[in-house]
């Protein structure tokens, strides 16, 4: 890179940049130094700004007012172009892969030299090469983006910015997609490229990560960049402290649990999808009032069928009591709404596409599922908009779900008051037995304590609860009692209080007993 | 993210998409030597001047408003019925059989009696496209397509072969009775002491439209039904999870959609031609796409949407009776504002809505 100035010290610097969209101001006279050769996070909730920040170094958006200062010169970045240009790589959250073409014909998309391609692809072999032999960058060049794992995309990803020239690497949440094996790969690849005198700027929620990785870290709140320090004089409390702007409880107190009669049974549950492949392969499962039942396993053990299959979206076999009843697995009342007036309600794993109606409203999505419930109708024929608008306020007070706007549309809520939404509505039912999925994907340390709370709750009100998650973390922090799904079926039992992270690694991985 | 406020939207967009096709179509005017300043005029004064032509403008619009809302009901639903067409037609059986069936004694029952057959033949022929894509995934705008083609052969069989009065050469049913014409504008009008002109096509089925509209908009957005099938709409698999069953909400939104394209045979079998002809739908199924799309697949929008094809209708036969300016030119200029207003609308919007940002 040429353009380096020595006499400038900082490869980033951005002064007093502020952004508004309408009355919302993402961000408030933001200034912030990046050191060359380090590594630099960017921790805040969802919706404090940071997305928006680097949209505006990423050319995606254009500030209101502001400067930024590349390798000491002022730069105008007015699109994606130019970002590039200035040395600046982004790896999004949401890869921007196209999946029918092979790695390298990715790494050369938009930089094709010349009206043929082979020249391109084969400088393209050389270079690819090379950095995988100095960053533990290893990918086979030829395989096709639809056969590689999420790790393996994310190396793409970065290898398309180093292919650019970036010298500035920007990382939008990872990690967010990635087990923890996958994780420790990619901090050894950063960690390489910094000391290669590479920058790096990593978006997160996740205080683990910039405790493990970041040189400096700067927190941001509601668009205002409210502290950097450096990472070794910091720690994980002050951070979530700066973050939320209050004291958090990063583990939420838990009073021992103590179960009652038994809510739901499952005996010899099996699936199969479309394809005939069976994907759950004789589910036993018990779950008492006033428990948590935590499913560990690692995605696509059969986790979501479970899920599925409980909460009325697809059919199964075998036999499931609710409150010693047994529910119809296939025919007609094996639906959602029917499942919902037994007493389940369920936070669907993927709250965007199931849990929620995007363009609904946010009153609107607090009837769905629950719109036939009297209270929500004016007479036989009209649902009743009003009361539904009056009672999601009420909910959305109580969730602390923000901003505090019934008429606005679920998707321009941000992850976290999106989930708060969904939790409101069904927890709010009161229901014997609530089935959730990955309660906190997405979702910032905020709402994180506000929904463990909740669910901690509603358990000690005397209900089930029946918890699904990747992260084994809040599985073991969660959880009363732990079952491992591996392959469909139910490798083990245990209690948090007498297991560890490696023997629910093992038995994840399908080592150890087989299916009681 | 800054958006543009909701009536621009609305408003603003098509109107600019209306101006530029507007242009276009002078341009091509200009083209063939014409004066485009004067052609508007023509169809401005012919159309919208005088109280005559607003009877057939309406006329053409209340057509439109049901094929209008045929559409957006489906469209609010995921489903794109392009079998308008072939609804109506079996529609204007409805009519046709309700009319000859019995002696009416007055226009009134008959017209509740045709309302019903009209509704009900249009639904019955969109309910076996909408079972086959509930229950086989067979895609509703093939089936619905091939539909309006077997509409058409049933009922040229019907007219050549069963329905035409012996001793007839016209594949046409026999004239209905006098006591089934329904009362036009003019009688309408005129009971409340509002002069309109004699002797133009406008009848009661406006005020049934209208009607249709009120209805379709307490529906979608005030019944359980209107929830599920917008939810449906939107999200099948977040329908689902709330228990919304695809297959119920498939079938009574397509029901729903075929009864209102239906319904348009009341307007033009009963209320103008008053017997049954081979093509008395005349595209009207089609148009109804465009006024759905320009309208926002909301009722107001579908009734703004149609009062302007209804324009462009009889505003182009005002131009093909008083200029030299070809027939086929009116069909590009009725082409021309469906490509802006219909399947460009994108191209105002985007740039309008970074202007938006820019403020």
């Amino acid at each position: 890179m040429g353009r380096q100035d020595p006499a400038a010290p900082f490869a980033i610097e951005l002064r007093g940049i502020s952004k508004a969209f309408g009355p919302v101001q993402a961000n408030k006279d933001i200034s912030i130094q990046v050191a060359r050769g380090s590594i630099h996070g960017i921790i805040g909730e969802n919706g404090a700004g940071k997305s928006t920040l680097m949209s505006i170094l990423y050319g995606f958006y254009k500030a209101d007012s502001g400067e930024i200062v590349i390798n000491g010169h002022p730069t105008t970045i007015p699109d994606s172009q130019s970002a590039i240009r200035a040395g600046i790589g982004m790896v999004f959250q949401h890869f921007k892969l196209v999946q029918n073409f092979t790695v390298l014909e990715n790494i050369i998309l938009g930089v094709e030299e010349g009206r043929l391609l082979a020249p391109s692809l084969s400088k393209a072999r050389k270079v690819l090469a090379e950095l995988a032999r100095e960053y533990e960058l290893e990918v086979e060049p030829d395989a096709l983006i639809e056969d590689l794992s999420v790790g393996h995309l994310q190396r793409v990803e970065i290898l398309k910015a180093l292919y650019r020239q970036a010298d500035i690497l920007i990382l939008d949440e990872p990690t967010g997609v990635l087990t923890p094996a996958e994780a420790d790969h990619l901090f050894r690849i950063l960690r390489g490229l910094k000391e290669q005198g590479k920058t790096i700027i990593l978006i997160t929620h996740k205080l683990r990560e910039i405790m493990e990785i970041t040189d400096t870290v700067s927190v941001m709140r509601r668009g205002e960049m409210t502290a950097t320090l450096p990472t070794a004089g910091t720690s994980p409390e002050q951070l979530a402290e700066l973050m939320v702007g209050r004291k958090v409880l990063l583990r939420v107190e838990k009073a021992p649990a103590s179960p009652g009669r038994i809510v739901l049974e499952i005996d010899d549950l099996r699936v199969r999808d479309p394809q005939g492949v069976e994907r759950l392969k004789g589910v036993n499962l018990t779950l008492r009032a006033g428990e948590i039942l935590g499913i560990a396993g690692v995605a696509g053990n059969g986790q979501s069928e479970l899920l599925e299959v409980l909460g009325g979206i697809s059919q199964a076999t075998g036999r499931v009591k609710i409150n010693g009843q047994e529910i119809d697995l296939t025919g007609k009342h094996s639906d959602g709404r029917s499942r919902r007036a037994q007493g389940i309600a369920h936070v669907p794993e993927d709250r965007q596409t199931r849990g929620l109606i995007m363009d609904f409203a946010a009153w609107e999505n607090m009837a769905f599922g629950y719109h036939h419930a009297p209270a929500y109708q004016k007479n036989a024929a009209l649902m009743d908009n009003a009361a539904i608008r009056a009672d999601c306020a009420a909910k959305m007070e109580r969730f602390d779900v923000r901003p505090q706007v019934p008429a606005l549309a679920a998707r321009n809520f941000s992850g976290g008051n999106q989930q708060k939404l969904v939790v409101a509505r069904e927890i709010e039912r009161n229901p014997d037995l609530l089935l959730i999925g990955q309660p906190t994907r997405g979702v910032d340390i905020g709402a994180v304590e506000f929904i463990h709370k909740q669910i901690l709750a509603l358990r000690d009100a005397g209900k089930a609860v029946l918890l699904v998650s990747v992260e084994l973390d809040e599985i073991l922090s969660r959880s009363d009692r732990i079952a491992v799904m591996f392959d469909g079926r139910i490798m083990g039992e245990r209690l948090p209080g007498a297991t560890d992270e490696r023997e629910l690694g093992l038995l994840m991985a399908g080592i150890g007993e087989e299916a009681a | 993210m800054g958006g543009m406020p909701k009536w621009a939207d609305a408003l603003l967009v098509p109107l600019l998409s209306l101006i530029i096709a507007f242009v276009i179509s002078g341009l091509v005017i200009l083209l063939i030597g014409e004066d485009p300043v004067e052609a508007l005029w023509i169809m401005v004064t012919g159309a919208l001047g005088s109280t005559y032509g607003w009877g057939y403008t309406l006329y053409y619009a209340t057509n439109f408003i049901f094929t209008g809302l045929a559409v957006a009901v489906a469209f609010h639903a995921g489903l794109f019925n392009i079998g308008g067409e072939g609804q109506a037609t079996m529609g204007g059986l409805g009519v046709a059989l309700a009319c000859l069936a019995l002696p009416w004694p007055h226009w009134s029952l008959a017209l509740l009696a045709s309302t019903l057959l009209s509704a009900v033949f249009g639904a019955a022929w969109a309910a076996l496209p909408a079972w086959l894509q509930a229950k086989r995934g067979s895609h509703i705008v093939i089936t619905t397509i091939m539909f309006n083609f077997i509409a058409a052969a049933v009922l040229n069989y019907l007219l050549v072969n069963v329905m035409r009065p012996r001793g007839s050469m016209d594949p046409a049913t026999a004239r209905f009775p006098a006591e089934t014409n329904l009362p036009d504008l003019h009688a309408i009008l005129g009971a409340v002491g509002i002069p309109f002109a004699k002797g133009t096509p406008a009848n009661i089925s406006l005020i049934l439209a209208l009607l249709a509209c009120g209805l379709v908009w307490v529906t979608i957005w005030r019944t359980r039904l209107g929830y599920e099938i917008r939810a449906f709409g939107k999200s099948e698999k977040a329908a689902v999870y709330a228990g919304i069953r695809p297959i119920r909400i498939t079938m009574y939104a397509m029901l729903i959609s075929g009864a209102l394209a239906g319904l348009m045979a009341v307007n033009t079998v009963q209320g103008e031609t008053n017997r049954l002809l081979l093509n008395s739908v005349e595209g009207a199924g089609f148009i109804g796409i465009a006024v759905a799309l320009m309208g926002r697949s909301h009722p107001v929008g579908v009734i703004f949407a149609a009062i302007l094809f209804g324009f462009l209708y009889q505003g182009g036969a005002e131009l093909a009776l008083w200029t030299r300016i070809p027939k086929e030119l009116i069909i590009v200029i009725q082409a021309l504002v469906i490509l802006f207003t219909g399947a460009l609308d994108e191209m105002v919007r985007a740039p309008l809505r970074r202007l938006w940002r820019m403020r």
